[in-house]
């Protein structure tokens, strides 16, 4: 039995190759129903996101299935094999299974720690599920890349800190603020990172949005998406008064609030404690700013700046994750072992079994007027033998260890099996 | 034991103080599932030491420095376990155990000998002025604790870097909440215990105000909070500005406290 893994991901090809090979639409459905034809392939499943595409296979039969999928991939996508393998790679086994985990514990995303992924293998697994693809191995397999990515999760700050500039932003705004619930906001300007920027902050419970752009229209578009108000763009500033957090992005060349603006709003606020988020390029709000107290300025760089040290904080975290990663392979692969070993327990009790019947077949024709309570007596006895004689040999090959491969066949030699 | 109590609870602030530093810098889970062990024990040895006085002396053990200073310390642990319970963040004791142990420790060094009780001093006054005297100093002491985490908390978001330390801390804001209401907390009762000082120095000696050292700085220490106060409500101070105005308002609290009785002379002894 061997598990095979084999994709391609955003390391390995381009985005012009990963599109070609994503089973959008029903090929997903078509994909799997092919690789269950596929005779060499006892179970399967298909993981395709946008920035990976992996095919799971187990194969119980010599014959090498690879490019059995290789051809149902070309055929399915319609594209030459040239074009896309040499961006593929290929796990087997214990490999395969610690590629498995690593995706589902997000560490071999495009961003670390982003959890993402694991929702996309589930539903994976649930899609090859549903269609009766999958088997023993795959769902232990699934099952297993699922618990280890929530222990992951739990157990290292993989996913803790912000690695997207909105996320950034609300994080600060939470150690501003603590609570967002019940702040206000104000875009000036609107443009598509302030945007996301407020969408972030409203779904983390800023309540009261208001739109100041040029074009009053555009304005009144937004602030119907956030169910906020617009205003004309000239009126602004007699607005902040009553604003908790600031995002400034509009196309201006120079700077729109000023520090002599900014001392008076703040007096105006009686200090209370402003979050401006200048994301606009050059700057709209004057850096100077900053030093006014209880206004904390943060422009694109600063916003970034917070975001690549999470990012090396999530690179840190990786690093106890891989070990996490490699207890449960580990873990799995010893299942994987005794799973092995469970048809050459049976046949090993079968074998006895046959042997005790035959023998029990002979006793009686030799001695034809044995009485029911003695024939008892000897097959309980034939019996009690087989189990004493095959206990400790069963406990060997369930006792999941290294070498039970070795074990297995020896097993098999000893009692002279063939096949199972 | 009445002897060894005191230090017992020295010995487990400090354990609990040191394991809450190094939650800073280790992922805390499992040394900090012994936190509140420490703290609480530390508490509980702590209380009975200052019964066991009581009992001892009959009096309301706060007659001397090294009676005071531990009481001092009590109320500033009664006033962490409210915070700690309400607010619930784990870095307060990184910076309010220090202040505690310190206390406890100029506790153990000052005499411990029990006297018997001056004349003037026997009044049902002295439980009310010192006790009033005490729990305001206490919340002062944790006011300037609480400004500490502000200013450094403020000074991760200014300057845009960000530590372990950052994600501990709580919002600066909430900070600067809870600064503002343990001043608002230690002030009347600062002035309850000026105002019961007085009116107990006019029974016991025939007149209210007699400009001692003690006095002079308690009112120095007054009107330091009563600025902060002014300046939070009726201008609108907020943040930075109040973190140090607390913070040298606690240090005028701690020479009120300590200076006064050790470099001046003061008919008021503790």
């Amino acid at each position: 039995m061997r598990i095979i893994l084999l994709g391609l991901n955003h390391k390995t090809a381009g985005v012009e190759v990963r599109e070609k090979l994503a089973f959008s639409g029903d090929k997903l459905f078509k994909g799997i129903e092919k690789l269950k034809a596929l005779r060499q392939i006892k179970e399967s499943a298909i993981l395709s996101t946008c920035n990976r595409v992996e095919l799971f296979a187990v194969s119980e039969s010599d014959e090498e299935p690879l490019e059995p999928i290789k051809d149902l991939l070309s055929e399915i996508h319609g594209i030459d094999k040239g074009l896309f393998s040499p961006h593929l790679y290929v796990f087997y086994d214990q490999e395969g299974v610690r590629h498995t985990f690593r995706v589902a514990s997000s560490l071999d995303s495009m961003v670390i720690g982003e959890p993402q992924i694991l929702g996309q293998i589930k539903d994976a697994y649930e899609f090859a599920l549903k269609n009766k693809a999958t088997g023993v191995v795959l769902n232990r397999l699934f099952s297993h890349a699922i618990s280890t990515a929530k222990r992951v999760r739990s157990e290292t700050k993989i996913a803790e800190n912000a690695v997207s500039i909105s996320f950034a932003a609300v994080e600060l705004a939470k150690k501003i603020f603590t609570t967002l619930q019940g702040r206000t906001s104000m875009l000036i300007g609107a443009g598509e990172m302030a945007e996301l920027a407020a969408r972030h902050l409203v779904n983390n419970g800023v309540s009261n949005v208001v739109v100041a752009n040029r074009t009053y229209q555009r304005g009144c578009e937004l602030a119907a998406a956030f169910r906020g108000r617009a205003i004309e763009f000239k009126d602004f500033l007699s607005e902040l008064v009553n604003i908790d957090i600031i995002i400034c992005s509009t196309g201006a060349p120079d700077y729109i609030i000023k520090k002599e603006q900014a001392q008076r709003l703040m007096k105006d606020r009686r200090n209370r404690p402003v979050f401006i988020i200048d994301i606009s390029v050059p700057r709209n709000v004057d850096p100077a700013i900053n030093d006014i107290d209880n206004i904390y300025l943060y422009d694109v760089d600063d916003l970034q700046g917070v975001v690549d040290s999470n990012i090396s904080g999530r690179k840190r975290e990786a690093e106890k994750a891989e070990s996490i990663v490699n207890e449960e392979v580990e873990r799995y692969m010893k299942w994987l072992h005794s799973l092995e070993a469970i048809p050459t327990i049976i046949a090993m009790r079968q074998h006895a079994e046959r042997i005790r019947d035959e023998e029990f077949q002979k006793l009686k024709n030799r001695f034809p007027d044995m009485d029911e309570e003695t024939l008892r007596a000897v097959h309980y006895m034939g019996t009690a033998i087989i189990n004493k004689l095959i206990h400790p040999p069963t406990v060997a090959l369930k006792e999941q260890c290294e070498d039970s491969k070795e074990l297995v066949a020896l097993i098999k030699k000893l009692f002279n099996h063939k096949e199972h | 034991m009445l002897l060894i109590l005191p230090d017992i609870a020295i010995g487990l602030y400090f354990i609990a103080l040191i394991i809450n530093i190094c939650s800073l810098f280790r992922d805390s889970l499992k040394s900090q599932v012994f936190f509140p062990g420490f703290v609480i024990t530390g508490f509980i040895a702590h209380s009975a030491a200052i019964f066991c006085r009581f009992m001892l002396t009959g009096n309301i053990p706060i007659t001397s420095m090294h009676e005071s200073s531990s009481f001092f310390a009590w109320s500033v642990m009664v006033i962490y376990f409210y915070l700690y319970y309400r607010y619930k963040f784990m870095l307060l004791g990184t910076f309010i155990l220090p202040v505690v142990v310190v206390l406890m420790l100029s506790s153990s060094a000052l005499p411990s000998e029990i006297r018997p009780l001056s004349p003037i001093l026997q009044s049902y006054w002295l439980a009310v002025h010192t006790l009033f005297a005490f729990v305001g100093n206490a919340s002062f002491a944790v006011a300037s604790g609480i400004g500490l985490m502000y200013l450094i908390q403020e000074r991760h978001l200014k300057s845009k870097k960000t530590s372990p330390m950052f994600k501990r801390l709580p919002s600066v804001q909430i900070l600067d909440e809870i600064n503002y209401k343990l001043i608002a907390l230690g002030f009347p009762l600062l002035t309850f215990a000026i105002i019961s000082g007085a009116l107990w120095a006019e029974e016991a000696m025939g007149s209210y105000w007699r400009w001692d050292p003690k006095e002079v700085w308690s009112m120095i220490t007054w009107l330091i909070y009563a600025m902060i106060l002014h300046l939070r409500i009726i201008k609108g101070y907020k943040g930075r500005k109040a973190a140090l105005f607390s913070i040298a308002g606690f240090i005028t609290v701690l020479f009120t406290y300590y200076g006064v009785n050790l470099l001046m002379k003061s008919y008021h002894s503790f």
